[in-house]
Protein backbone atom coordinates (compact mmCIF):
# COMPACT_ATOMS: atom_id res chain seq x y z
CA UNK A 1 0.00 0.00 0.00
CA UNK A 2 0.92 3.56 -0.55
CA UNK A 3 1.78 5.34 2.55
CA UNK A 4 1.72 8.99 1.87
CA UNK A 5 2.75 11.57 4.34
CA UNK A 6 1.73 15.12 4.47
CA UNK A 7 3.88 17.40 6.82
CA UNK A 8 1.61 19.88 8.41
CA UNK A 9 3.75 23.37 9.58
CA UNK A 10 1.90 26.03 11.53
CA UNK A 11 0.06 27.85 8.84
CA UNK A 12 -0.24 25.18 6.28
CA UNK A 13 -3.51 24.58 4.10
CA UNK A 14 -4.99 22.39 1.71
CA UNK A 15 -3.39 19.75 4.39
CA UNK A 16 -6.83 18.10 4.62
CA UNK A 17 -7.20 18.32 1.05
CA UNK A 18 -3.84 16.25 0.27
CA UNK A 19 -5.15 13.99 2.74
CA UNK A 20 -8.03 13.30 0.89
CA UNK A 21 -6.95 13.39 -2.48
CA UNK A 22 -4.31 10.51 -1.45
CA UNK A 23 -6.75 8.41 0.19
CA UNK A 24 -9.20 8.61 -2.69
CA UNK A 25 -6.25 6.71 -4.51
CA UNK A 26 -6.09 3.84 -1.91
CA UNK A 27 -3.06 5.42 -0.10
CA UNK A 28 -2.94 5.24 3.78
CA UNK A 29 -2.36 9.09 4.37
CA UNK A 30 -1.34 10.71 7.23
CA UNK A 31 -0.11 13.91 9.10
CA UNK A 32 3.57 14.48 10.21
CA UNK A 33 3.63 17.48 12.28
CA UNK A 34 6.44 20.01 11.30
CA UNK A 35 8.18 19.31 15.02
CA UNK A 36 9.18 15.49 13.99
CA UNK A 37 11.75 14.09 13.17
CA UNK A 38 10.34 10.58 11.58
CA UNK A 39 8.32 10.01 8.73
CA UNK A 40 6.67 6.95 9.75
CA UNK A 41 8.22 4.78 6.48
CA UNK A 42 6.54 6.95 3.99
CA UNK A 43 6.68 6.40 0.55
CA UNK A 44 6.09 9.63 -0.27
CA UNK A 45 5.99 12.88 1.23
CA UNK A 46 3.63 15.81 0.44
CA UNK A 47 4.58 19.73 1.44
CA UNK A 48 1.01 21.31 1.30
CA UNK A 49 0.11 24.92 0.40
CA UNK A 50 -0.39 27.57 3.38
CA UNK A 51 1.74 30.19 4.75
CA UNK A 52 4.03 28.20 6.82
CA UNK A 53 5.27 30.28 9.57
CA UNK A 54 3.27 33.28 8.52
CA UNK A 55 5.53 33.66 5.58
CA UNK A 56 7.54 35.17 7.64
CA UNK A 57 10.96 36.92 6.52
CA UNK A 58 9.56 34.90 3.27
CA UNK A 59 7.51 32.06 1.66
CA UNK A 60 8.52 28.98 3.38
CA UNK A 61 11.99 30.58 4.56
CA UNK A 62 11.71 29.33 8.48
CA UNK A 63 9.26 25.85 7.30
CA UNK A 64 13.04 25.32 5.94
CA UNK A 65 14.69 24.77 9.75
CA UNK A 66 11.98 22.47 11.19
CA UNK A 67 13.05 19.55 12.37
CA UNK A 68 10.43 17.67 9.86
CA UNK A 69 12.82 19.09 7.20
CA UNK A 70 16.10 17.16 8.09
CA UNK A 71 14.11 13.81 7.42
CA UNK A 72 12.46 15.57 4.48
CA UNK A 73 15.94 15.91 3.34
CA UNK A 74 17.26 12.46 4.01
CA UNK A 75 13.60 10.95 2.36
CA UNK A 76 14.67 12.64 -0.93
CA UNK A 77 18.49 11.92 -0.79
CA UNK A 78 17.27 8.49 -0.83
CA UNK A 79 15.35 8.93 -4.03
CA UNK A 80 11.94 8.92 -1.85
CA UNK A 81 9.14 11.46 -4.00
CA UNK A 82 8.51 14.60 -2.23
CA UNK A 83 5.95 16.86 -3.80
CA UNK A 84 5.65 20.40 -2.41
CA UNK A 85 2.09 22.30 -3.46
CA UNK A 86 2.43 26.08 -3.61
CA UNK A 87 3.64 27.35 -0.56
CA UNK A 88 5.62 23.74 -0.07
CA UNK A 89 7.38 24.81 -3.42
CA UNK A 90 8.47 27.31 -1.41
CA UNK A 91 9.84 25.51 0.71
CA UNK A 92 11.67 23.39 -1.54
CA UNK A 93 13.68 26.15 -3.10
CA UNK A 94 14.93 27.74 0.26
CA UNK A 95 15.83 24.28 1.20
CA UNK A 96 17.74 24.32 -1.69
CA UNK A 97 16.49 21.03 -2.55
CA UNK A 98 15.14 22.89 -6.25
CA UNK A 99 16.79 25.67 -7.64
CA UNK A 100 15.36 28.99 -7.99
CA UNK A 101 13.00 31.19 -6.28
CA UNK A 102 9.50 32.46 -5.95
CA UNK A 103 8.89 36.17 -5.47
CA UNK A 104 6.20 38.29 -5.55
CA UNK A 105 3.38 37.65 -8.45
CA UNK A 106 4.35 40.54 -11.24
CA UNK A 107 0.81 41.86 -10.88
CA UNK A 108 0.78 42.16 -7.03
CA UNK A 109 -2.65 40.77 -6.95
CA UNK A 110 -2.55 37.52 -4.89
CA UNK A 111 -4.21 35.45 -7.59
CA UNK A 112 -6.74 32.88 -6.71
CA UNK A 113 -8.38 30.96 -10.33
CA UNK A 114 -7.87 27.90 -12.27
CA UNK A 115 -5.45 27.86 -15.01
CA UNK A 116 -4.46 25.89 -17.74
CA UNK A 117 -1.18 24.63 -17.93
CA UNK A 118 0.72 21.90 -19.89
CA UNK A 119 1.97 18.54 -18.15
CA UNK A 120 5.92 18.40 -20.24
CA UNK A 121 7.44 15.33 -18.10
CA UNK A 122 6.04 12.54 -17.31
CA UNK A 123 9.45 10.86 -15.78
CA UNK A 124 8.36 11.77 -12.02
CA UNK A 125 6.36 10.04 -9.42
CA UNK A 126 3.68 12.69 -9.84
CA UNK A 127 3.22 13.05 -13.18
CA UNK A 128 3.22 9.33 -14.76
CA UNK A 129 0.04 9.35 -15.46
CA UNK A 130 -0.11 11.88 -17.93
CA UNK A 131 0.78 12.06 -21.64
CA UNK A 132 3.54 14.48 -22.52
CA UNK A 133 1.84 17.53 -23.60
CA UNK A 134 -1.35 16.87 -21.64
CA UNK A 135 -3.19 20.29 -20.80
CA UNK A 136 -4.52 19.98 -17.36
CA UNK A 137 -6.81 22.76 -15.61
CA UNK A 138 -6.19 23.42 -11.94
CA UNK A 139 -6.78 26.29 -9.34
CA UNK A 140 -3.42 28.62 -8.55
CA UNK A 141 -3.77 30.48 -4.84
CA UNK A 142 -0.76 32.36 -4.41
CA UNK A 143 0.53 35.74 -4.12
CA UNK A 144 4.11 34.79 -4.54
CA UNK A 145 4.25 32.11 -7.35
CA UNK A 146 6.70 34.24 -9.55
CA UNK A 147 9.29 31.65 -10.38
CA UNK A 148 12.69 33.15 -10.95
CA UNK A 149 16.38 31.29 -11.42
CA UNK A 150 19.47 33.28 -12.74
CA UNK A 151 19.78 32.48 -16.49
CA UNK A 152 22.22 29.83 -16.27
CA UNK A 153 19.92 27.54 -14.06
CA UNK A 154 17.24 28.61 -16.29
CA UNK A 155 19.14 27.28 -19.56
CA UNK A 156 20.18 23.99 -17.30
CA UNK A 157 16.15 23.27 -16.09
CA UNK A 158 15.48 23.82 -20.03
CA UNK A 159 18.28 21.45 -21.12
CA UNK A 160 17.86 18.87 -18.61
CA UNK A 161 14.15 18.81 -19.23
CA UNK A 162 13.17 19.81 -15.82
CA UNK A 163 10.26 21.97 -16.07
CA UNK A 164 7.42 19.60 -15.05
CA UNK A 165 4.43 22.01 -15.58
CA UNK A 166 4.29 25.52 -17.82
CA UNK A 167 1.32 27.81 -17.58
CA UNK A 168 -0.53 28.04 -21.41
CA UNK A 169 1.48 30.36 -23.50
CA UNK A 170 -1.26 31.94 -24.91
CA UNK A 171 -5.00 32.57 -24.22
CA UNK A 172 -6.26 30.75 -27.37
CA UNK A 173 -9.04 28.00 -26.14
CA UNK A 174 -8.75 29.12 -22.44
CA UNK A 175 -11.14 31.76 -20.64
CA UNK A 176 -8.35 32.56 -17.93
CA UNK A 177 -4.83 34.52 -18.48
CA UNK A 178 -2.06 32.50 -19.64
CA UNK A 179 1.00 33.08 -16.76
CA UNK A 180 -0.95 34.32 -13.57
CA UNK A 181 2.22 35.35 -11.94
CA UNK A 182 4.85 36.64 -14.57
CA UNK A 183 6.50 33.19 -14.37
CA UNK A 184 10.26 33.07 -16.01
CA UNK A 185 9.02 31.03 -19.19
CA UNK A 186 5.91 30.34 -17.71
CA UNK A 187 7.27 27.40 -15.83
CA UNK A 188 4.65 26.59 -12.89
CA UNK A 189 6.38 23.40 -11.86
CA UNK A 190 9.95 21.80 -12.12
CA UNK A 191 11.83 18.53 -10.71
CA UNK A 192 15.26 18.42 -9.35
CA UNK A 193 17.86 16.52 -10.82
CA UNK A 194 16.91 12.85 -10.27
CA UNK A 195 13.28 13.43 -10.83
CA UNK A 196 11.97 12.68 -6.96
CA UNK A 197 11.54 15.84 -5.89
CA UNK A 198 8.36 18.03 -7.50
CA UNK A 199 7.46 21.61 -6.67
CA UNK A 200 4.26 23.45 -8.71
CA UNK A 201 2.77 26.63 -8.18
CA UNK A 202 -0.83 24.79 -8.95
CA UNK A 203 -3.09 22.84 -6.14
CA UNK A 204 -4.14 19.18 -7.72
CA UNK A 205 -5.14 18.18 -4.29
CA UNK A 206 -8.01 20.58 -4.71
CA UNK A 207 -9.66 20.03 -8.07
CA UNK A 208 -9.40 16.07 -7.83
CA UNK A 209 -13.19 14.95 -8.12
CA UNK A 210 -15.92 16.50 -11.03
CA UNK A 211 -18.18 17.37 -7.67
CA UNK A 212 -15.34 19.70 -7.01
CA UNK A 213 -15.77 21.51 -10.58
CA UNK A 214 -11.99 20.25 -11.57
CA UNK A 215 -10.92 16.92 -11.47
CA UNK A 216 -6.82 16.93 -13.64
CA UNK A 217 -5.91 16.78 -10.35
CA UNK A 218 -6.58 13.07 -9.58
CA UNK A 219 -3.64 12.14 -12.05
CA UNK A 220 -1.30 13.90 -10.17
CA UNK A 221 -2.43 10.87 -7.14
CA UNK A 222 -2.71 8.27 -9.23
CA UNK A 223 0.61 8.54 -10.39
CA UNK A 224 1.88 8.44 -6.96
CA UNK A 225 0.07 4.74 -6.67
CA UNK A 226 1.25 3.39 -10.11
CA UNK A 227 4.67 4.05 -8.95
CA UNK A 228 4.62 2.70 -5.51
CA UNK A 229 3.05 -0.14 -7.42
CA UNK A 230 6.15 -0.45 -9.93
CA UNK A 231 8.77 -0.17 -6.99
CA UNK A 232 6.79 -3.03 -5.10
CA UNK A 233 7.03 -5.24 -8.54
CA UNK A 234 10.51 -4.22 -9.17
CA UNK A 235 11.25 -5.79 -5.08
CA UNK A 236 9.16 -9.05 -6.03
CA UNK A 237 11.37 -9.43 -9.44
CA UNK A 238 14.83 -8.75 -7.36
CA UNK A 239 14.19 -11.41 -4.89
CA UNK B 1 31.62 43.02 23.30
CA UNK B 2 27.89 43.12 21.60
CA UNK B 3 27.71 44.45 18.49
CA UNK B 4 24.54 46.11 17.18
CA UNK B 5 24.26 45.10 13.17
CA UNK B 6 22.11 46.74 10.75
CA UNK B 7 21.22 44.80 7.99
CA UNK B 8 19.66 45.99 4.82
CA UNK B 9 18.61 43.33 2.13
CA UNK B 10 17.28 44.57 -1.17
CA UNK B 11 15.89 42.98 -4.16
CA UNK B 12 18.92 42.42 -6.52
CA UNK B 13 19.42 45.39 -9.15
CA UNK B 14 17.65 44.41 -12.61
CA UNK B 15 15.03 42.37 -10.95
CA UNK B 16 11.13 43.26 -11.23
CA UNK B 17 10.08 44.24 -7.93
CA UNK B 18 6.42 44.88 -8.60
CA UNK B 19 6.04 46.62 -4.99
CA UNK B 20 8.52 49.16 -5.89
CA UNK B 21 6.68 49.84 -8.92
CA UNK B 22 3.61 50.07 -7.37
CA UNK B 23 4.62 52.68 -5.18
CA UNK B 24 6.06 54.59 -7.52
CA UNK B 25 2.79 54.71 -9.16
CA UNK B 26 0.96 55.73 -6.01
CA UNK B 27 3.44 58.45 -5.22
CA UNK B 28 2.86 59.54 -9.24
CA UNK B 29 -0.45 59.56 -8.45
CA UNK B 30 -0.12 62.01 -5.19
CA UNK B 31 1.94 64.27 -7.25
CA UNK B 32 5.58 63.19 -7.12
CA UNK B 33 6.32 62.51 -10.51
CA UNK B 34 10.10 63.84 -9.87
CA UNK B 35 10.27 60.00 -7.99
CA UNK B 36 11.92 56.98 -9.55
CA UNK B 37 13.54 53.89 -9.14
CA UNK B 38 11.64 52.56 -6.22
CA UNK B 39 12.79 49.86 -4.78
CA UNK B 40 11.39 47.86 -1.43
CA UNK B 41 13.29 45.90 0.90
CA UNK B 42 13.87 45.12 4.64
CA UNK B 43 15.93 46.19 7.23
CA UNK B 44 16.77 43.88 10.25
CA UNK B 45 18.44 45.11 13.19
CA UNK B 46 20.36 42.36 15.56
CA UNK B 47 22.23 42.40 18.56
CA UNK B 48 25.73 40.01 18.14
CA UNK B 49 28.01 39.11 21.04
CA UNK B 50 31.52 38.54 19.57
CA UNK B 51 35.03 39.28 20.35
CA UNK B 52 35.81 41.80 18.14
CA UNK B 53 34.23 43.89 15.35
CA UNK B 54 35.64 41.19 12.49
CA UNK B 55 34.13 38.54 14.18
CA UNK B 56 30.30 40.29 14.57
CA UNK B 57 30.74 41.39 10.78
CA UNK B 58 31.88 37.89 9.85
CA UNK B 59 28.87 35.75 11.77
CA UNK B 60 26.20 38.42 10.52
CA UNK B 61 27.27 37.80 7.20
CA UNK B 62 26.71 34.11 7.74
CA UNK B 63 23.33 34.94 9.30
CA UNK B 64 22.57 36.45 5.99
CA UNK B 65 23.68 33.94 3.52
CA UNK B 66 22.11 31.12 5.51
CA UNK B 67 18.87 33.08 6.39
CA UNK B 68 17.88 37.01 6.38
CA UNK B 69 18.81 36.97 2.31
CA UNK B 70 17.54 34.53 -0.27
CA UNK B 71 21.06 34.55 -2.30
CA UNK B 72 19.05 33.58 -5.92
CA UNK B 73 17.26 37.03 -5.39
CA UNK B 74 18.29 39.76 -2.93
CA UNK B 75 21.67 41.61 -1.80
CA UNK B 76 22.27 42.88 1.26
CA UNK B 77 24.11 45.35 3.13
CA UNK B 78 26.04 45.23 6.72
CA UNK B 79 26.92 47.87 9.41
CA UNK B 80 28.15 46.90 12.07
CA UNK B 81 28.62 49.47 15.03
CA UNK B 82 29.46 48.98 19.30
CA UNK B 83 26.99 49.03 21.06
Amino acid sequence: MLDVAVVRFPGSNSDFDALRAAEAVGARSYFVWHRDTDLQGADVVILPGGFSYGDYLRAGAIARFSPVMQAVQRHAAGGGPVLGICNGFQILCEAHLLPGALMRNAGLHFVSKPVDLIVERNDTPFTAAFAVGTRVRLPVAHGEGRFLASDDTLRMLEAEGRVVLRYVAETEGSPWQPNPNGSAAHIAGIRNAAGNVVGIMPHPERADEPVLGLADGRGFFTSMAAWKSQRSTEKVSKQ
Amino acid sequence: MTYHVNVRVMPRAGLLDPQGQAVEHALSALGFGEAAGVRIGRAIQLEVAAPSRAEAEARARQMCDKLLANPVTEDYLLQVEES
